[in-house]
């Protein structure tokens, strides 16, 4: 080959930008990140089903640039978007720009470099990039899920080529967003929601927990559109400035998923088809109802970001429960 | 790095390796007088109006027509539901988006 970057390109195996060749020293030296046999097959790959072992998911995460470290947390994501629950294929073959969306807990974190902080969800971290990276990698190289054949995305999102962080626990008032969801404190766990890409809440007015808990809900109803409820979930990225209101007025996790959801109650009437001249919304039965905005769990509360800045962001879901994904949380293991 | 100093690199692949094979199309209908068609709904909004309309086409040039739901569109067609359509239709129209 005369230029190896070229070749990766020619051959398909990028998601547009460059790829570090994996050769075999590079390879091996990244299955040195797992206690893990390179031959085991750790999933049915989609949209083609394809069987993916260990060695398969450190090829990719060569190509993504993952060091051998952050191996385990990319493993355990394939593991976690290749589930019928998760419904990585219908993710793939939707028109709405959405993917899988990654949060990671636990002491791995922070031990392998992860980003919780300023800027967590942008760029500027290795970990972060390319954990996300290597995992749409998985998807496209060995499950065969590429744009323009099974990838019908009407716009697509830049979020589809990485979107992994890490939750800021140490600097959270509240449980984390693993063990809201079950685990042990302490656990090293990813979860994977099935989202947009963020988008920010700016609320820099104000100073009690009450506003800004309306302040958050009113930003949450235009989720993905005002008139869609129950069906689609959420993820709120709440910033430790915004944080420190609820840490302030003594709330809890439970206390403040309490008070946000009396706020994200949706008047059917308000959001009928044809109400305000819009011919999207409810159905004619529906009418007379409240309605939550978000289906009982369907909204997803992590902490992170910069310590400056009065600024929460959404990450907007997709087709929720067994009808589309349903957000899934996987124990990372070595 | 001029072609005397040029070495050669193996790269692993990283694909799944599979070979795509192809399967020929069943033979075509010369007419559907006489034969069962499904109509598969896919479950997107207003594919059942759009099937409705066909299936009446249909019925009134002598077709016996079958309908056929999906549980949710996000997800392939369970293998009893293609089963089915397969041993109980001789042709079958999807209808795939709104």
């Amino acid at each position: 080959m005369r230029d190896e970057a070229e070749a990766m390109f020619q051959r398909g195996w990028t998601d547009g930008l460059p790829v570090v060749p994996p050769t075999k020293a590079r390879v091996l030296a990244m299955l040195e990140g797992t206690t893990r046999q390179p031959e085991e097959v750790i999933a049915l790959t989609p949209p083609n089903l394809a069987e993916c072992t260990v060695e398969k998911v450190a090829i990719n995460a060569v190509l993504a640039g993952c060091r051998p470290e952050y191996l385990p947390v990319v493993l355990a994501a394939v593991e976690a978007v290749c589930t019928d629950d998760f419904n990585m294929h219908g993710i793939i073959a939707t028109t709405m720009g959405v993917g899988p969306v990654l949060v990671v807990n636990g002491p791995i974190a922070q031990r392998i470099g992860m980003n919780s902080g300023i800027n967590a969800l942008g760029q500027g971290n290795r970990a972060n990039l390319t954990i996300g990276r290597a995992l749409q990698l998985v998807i496209r190289n060995v499950g065969g899920g590429r744009p323009g054949e099974v990838d019908r995305a009407t716009h697509g999102s830049p979020a589809k080529l990485s979107f992994c962080f890490a939750e800021d626990e140490a600097g959270s008032p509240w449980t984390t967003l693993a063990e809201d969801r079950g685990f042990d404190p302490g656990t090293d766990v990813i979860t994977v929601f099935c989202g947009e890409a963020p988008r920010i809440v700016v609320d820099q007015t104000s100073r009690s927990a009450d506003s800004l808990v309306r302040s958050l809900a009113e930003g949450l109803r235009s989720a993905v559109s005002s008139r869609v409820v129950v069906g689609m979930d959420a993820m709120l990225v709440v910033s430790p400035e915004h944080a420190a209101r609820f840490r302030d007025a003594g709330w809890d996790r439970t206390r403040f998923m309490n008070e946000l959801s009396t706020h994200l109650m949706v008047e059917a009437d308000s959001i009928l088809a044809g109400t305000d001249c819009i011919e999207e919304g409810l159905p004619e039965d529906f009418a007379g109802l409240t309605l939550p905005k978000f289906r009982p769990g369907g909204l997803l509360v992590v902490h992170a970001g910069g310590p400056a800045g009065l600024f929460s962001a959404i990450v907007g879901g997709w087709l929720n429960g067994p009808m589309g994904s349903e957000p899934t949380s996987w124990e990372i293991k070595q | 790095m001029n072609e005397a100093t040029r070495t050669e690199t193996m790269l692993l692949d990283p694909t799944s390796e599979a070979v795509p094979s192809s399967q020929a199309l069943s033979p075509r209908k010369d007419s559907l007088k006489g034969l069962t068609v499904g109509l598969l709904d896919i479950s997107k909004p207003r594919g059942d109006v759009f099937l409705d309309r066909l299936g009446d086409h249909l019925v009134r040039q002598g077709v016996t027509v079958a309908r056929f739901s999906k549980p949710t569109f996000t997800k392939p067609a369970p293998f009893d539901l293609r089963q089915e359509i397969a041993t109980t239709c001789d042709a079958v129209i999807e209808a795939l988006a709104d």
